[in-house]
């Protein structure tokens, strides 16, 4: 070793020392002047979480409500808007439960609140209550007919439109726009309470249709087929979408 | 609202979809001249690693100028990358707390690596016997740098000088993997982002590479072609053929790897290849195809081929050869923004088109960009006046 | 507060000594929020596309809960609207939080399907975000939520680049990234992310991967799920249900 060394030329070994002092320096500098916390990332990580906890929450909650608004707690218990939180509707609120008294939730009163779920848009799921603002009681609030936290038709609505404006727009257009949606579907009362839970009814056989689009049923001008031979098992719907302009 | 009116802008650029983070371009400007630099780095120093490698003894005159332009841009190389941070002041935690899964946090290491253990070294042995001789003749304040420079060292014994010159061949060993992995590297920071199918390619590192070579033999021998005469010197021909050579060659290397890429991609045709053909042949069809590919490549090779075949005179074929430089360094300059800016222009949703709008005065600007790449030819004057490349014999010998 | 700040001292001496991560998670765990142990909860989302109406009360609620800023795009969660139309050809679009804009700007005609997607950050089990974080200021946390901390991120917007969901953007104010946390601040209080708080269909659910009893345990049991770009392997942690192919 000590051969080796004598054998380097001077100029390598000032080379050398510079390159281990920078070495020693950037050692003595990180092991002992830079401070934990600096350099530890398990401490960094704990001290992140941290603050991000200490973050200032501004929705209370849906347990924070019903202690104080009992009455109106109950009501939407039961009703269509059961799902909702308050909050949905009255916005962020963990001020006003910190200080009931001095700062008040907002409570929408215009239609236009309402609209962000009610208005018609034909790709919200279909049996979603959803109406035309400009057709709907222009320019009434919401709240004069219906009551937010219970929300119900005014009265119970004689077609199916108030829930199923999508299907009876392209009904509307199609062949079919005469015929009522009971002619071919029967509804339980229970369907309006529970819409997802309990469904109507669709025609379970072919001899319905054939009613009117059989070959040999006495309809004038109707699209008519050789049930016998059109169709094989399937129930006409299964390939037939008879809300559908033409249907075909 | 200010911010709005900007989005209203934004969004009427965009065609189809995006998501609609996507309506900001993150990387701008900079982060093309981030690795065009670096690139001028590794392929600069690959050629001055040809004359004490391979021995090839007509580059001898662009050596030291390859090793200086290597230093001159290598020292600029972090500022773009600084610059555009969002937090640059806090730059420092990439040595605090280095993700070692992250490529980027690499880059710290590789480029003290490259810049410390190589490129300085190996600039020093090649020119401590020549700074102590300089520091011997010069006077006062250039004396004492030179002095501080050579680290106070003063054998000039032949046996010194013999250590000098093997040791300068070993680093140059030690850098050629060194200047592969410093640009292979770049491109792996684009070529490892799965989420982007137009940079994530395990070629991107090859292709990078390659073009760092292109461009790195380009602006040395652009650089020989307009100094050589500044300092009173002739050109050699003999040395400028012979690096246009290995510019030509390497070309053909470069444009055959992203060929190969291309067709591969095409013939693959993945969920991505819809959106990315609708980039190419819109928002990048001046800067990809007629930018790069035909101008900064194709014509370039036409001409090299030319000077080739029909055994111009010298006049012209300087001339020439100064085109295809200028060409080149366009070429591989558009190359970056179509990797950076394009890999930016489409949405991840591969539905949607954006659009990338340069700011002319902001930190992430164009005046700034521009600035980052006058500063290395600064800096290479600078290094000229300390450390010619060329010795008052060899400008007049010729 | 004298526990805690005892220790995190201990912490302290305890890495700035040889002996460096191996905090017990219960020490952690006190130093974030009262008594909560993040090692004992592993969190995750469920979205129900058929629930979705489009209403934006959850973009609403982010936006207010977590400070991001108020203009239309920065988001931490958005939802994108699909209309498919008989051709086969495709339109999305982000919706507006805001009524100005018309709700129903498609035209329905030859609409074959429709429906609204949710999206926020998917909390990947392989995040490509943490791994390309050069600081590591991006981390995971023991309950699975990808958190940033804002007093280590350079803003290098490597991250952004990497998270192939759109998830991330650059915070204009702070400078740093940003992103979904799950609400991380109201988790370890036991309350809900704000936008399954105020979502008004319960079409997302959120829940505690750990613990059997919760809606997302049931959410996973009685759907089929999908997550999105399962084929980068980024193993999200937000499961959708009657997800179209379509979506990406």
């Amino acid at each position: 070793m000590k051969g080796f060394l004598n054998k380097l030329p001077e100029q390598a070994i000032r080379v050398i020392v510079v390159f281990l002092v920078l070495a020693a320096g950037v050692f003595v500098i990180r092991q002992f002047i830079i401070p934990p916390e600096m350099k530890e990332p398990t401490l960094q990580k704990l001290s992140s979480m941290e603050r991000e906890a200490d973050k200032e929450v501004k929705y209370a909650g849906a347990q924070a409500c019903g202690p104080c608004h009992e009455k109106q707690h109950d009501i939407k218990k039961t009703g269509y808007h059961r799902d909702l939180s308050c909050e949905s509707c009255h916005g962020a609120a963990q001020k006003h439960a910190d200080n009931p008294t001095d700062v008040k939730p907002t409570s929408p009163q215009k239609r236009d609140y309402c609209s962000y779920c009610h208005t018609y848009n034909s790709s919200r799921p279909t049996g979603f209550p959803q109406i035309n603002p400009d057709t709907h009681n222009p320019r009434k609030p919401c709240i004069t007919c219906h009551d937010p936290h219970n929300p119900k038709p005014p009265q119970t609505p004689r077609s199916c439109t108030a829930c199923h404006a999508q299907i009876e727009r392209t009904k509307a257009a199609s062949y079919h726009a005469l015929l009522g949606c009971t002619v071919c579907h029967s509804t339980p009362e229970k369907h309006k309470l529970s819409p997802r839970t309990v469904t109507p009814t669709k025609p379970d056989t072919r001899e319905f249709c054939g009613k009117c689009h059989d070959k040999a049923s006495p309809g004038k001008g109707v699209p008519a087929v050789d049930m016998n031979a059109h169709g094989e098992k399937y129930v006409c719907w299964q390939c037939h979408y008879p809300h559908m302009l033409g249907g075909i | 609202m200010e911010a709005v009116q900007n989005f209203m802008e934004l969004s009427q650029q965009v065609v189809g979809f995006i998501y609609p983070n996507e309506i900001e371009i993150h990387w701008s400007i900079l982060i093309v001249v981030y690795p065009y630099i670096t690139g001028l780095v590794a392929g600069a120093f690959i050629l001055a690693s040809l004359v004490k490698v391979f021995n090839v003894k007509e580059l001898q005159p662009t050596y030291r100028l390859a090793l200086l332009t290597a230093l001159a841009f290598l020292l600029i190389a972090p500022l773009p990358l600084q610059l555009h941070l969002g937090r640059p002041e806090r730059s420092y935690e990439m040595f605090m707390t280095p993700n070692l899964t992250s490529a980027m946090a690499m880059f710290g290491f590789v480029y003290l690596w490259y810049l410390m253990s190589v490129l300085l070294l190996e600039i020093w042995f090649e020119y401590r016997r020549d700074m102590i001789v300089w520091s011997g003749e010069a006077t006062g304040l250039k004396k004492w740098t030179l002095k501080v420079l050579s680290l106070f060292s003063t054998d000039i014994s032949e046996k010194a000088v013999a250590f000098d010159k093997k040791t300068v061949k070993v680093i140059t060993v030690i850098g050629i993997p060194s200047a592969f992995l410093l640009h292979g590297y770049v491109g792996f920071i684009f070529g490892s982002i799965k989420a982007n199918p137009w940079w994530s390619s395990v070629m991107m590192p090859v292709v990078f590479l390659f073009s760092a070579i292109v461009s790195g033999i380009a602006i040395v021998m652009l650089l020989y072609m307009i100094i050589m005469p500044l300092r009173g010197g002739k050109i050699d021909m003999k040395c400028l053929d012979k690096v246009a050579s290995f510019l030509f060659y390497a070309v053909i290397v470069d444009f055959s790897i992203e060929v190969l890429d291309f067709i591969h991609r095409l013939y693959e045709s993945e969920e991505s290849i819809k959106i990315l053909s609708q980039l190419v042949t819109t928002k990048l069809f001046m800067s990809l195809v007629v930018l790069q590919i035909l101008l900064g490549m194709l014509l370039p090779l036409g001409i090299m081929v030319v000077i080739k075949v029909f055994k111009l005179q010298e006049e012209l074929r300087r001339l020439l050869y100064f085109v295809c430089a200028v060409l080149i360094q366009m070429g591989i300059f558009s190359t970056r923004w179509n990797v950076v800016i394009g890999g930016q222009l489409f949405s991840k949703s591969f539905r949607g088109l954006t659009t990338y709008k340069m700011e002319l005065m902001g930190i992430e600007g164009f005046l700034v960009a521009l600035t980052l790449l006058i500063l290395p030819f600064v800096i290479l004057s600078i290094l000229i006046k300390l450390l010619p490349p060329w010795k008052r014999e060899e400008l007049a010998g010729n | 507060m004298d526990r805690r700040d005892f220790l995190k001292n201990v912490c302290l001496f305890i890495s700035s000594g040889a002996f460096v991560g191996g905090l017990s998670p219960e020490v952690w765990a006190k130093m974030i929020h009262k008594d909560y142990d993040p090692a004992k909860h592993y969190y995750g989302m469920g979205i129900d596309i058929d629930r979705c109406i489009g209403c934006g009360r959850c973009m609403q609620a982010c936006k207010t809960e977590n400070d991001v800023p108020d203009v239309p795009y920065y988001f931490r969660t958005w939802v994108e609207r699909y209309v498919i139309k008989t051709d086969r050809s495709v339109t999305v679009k982000t919706i507006s939080t805001s009524l100005e804009d018309p709700a129903d700007t498609f035209v329905e005609k030859d609409m074959l399907r429709s429906f609204f997607v949710p999206k926020l950050c998917n909390q990947c089990d392989h995040p490509p975000c943490v791994q390309v974080c050069p600081v590591g200021a991006t981390f995971k946390t023991d309950d699975g939520v990808i958190l940033v901390d804002e007093k280590r991120c350079i803003g290098c917007r490597y991250c952004i680049q990497a998270c192939p969901y759109g998830a991330r953007y650059l915070h204009p104010k702070t400078r740093v990234a940003d992103k979904c946390t799950f609400c991380y601040h109201r988790l370890v209080r036991g309350l809900l992310p704000a936008c399954v708080e105020v979502c008004p269909k319960q079409a997302r659910v959120f829940g505690d991967m750990k613990s059997i009893a919760s809606p997302l345990g049931r959410f996973t049991r009685m759907n089929k799920t999908h997550v999105l770009k399962p084929s980068l392997n980024t193993d999200p942690k937000v499961y959708y249900a009657n997800l179209d192919g379509e979506v990406n």
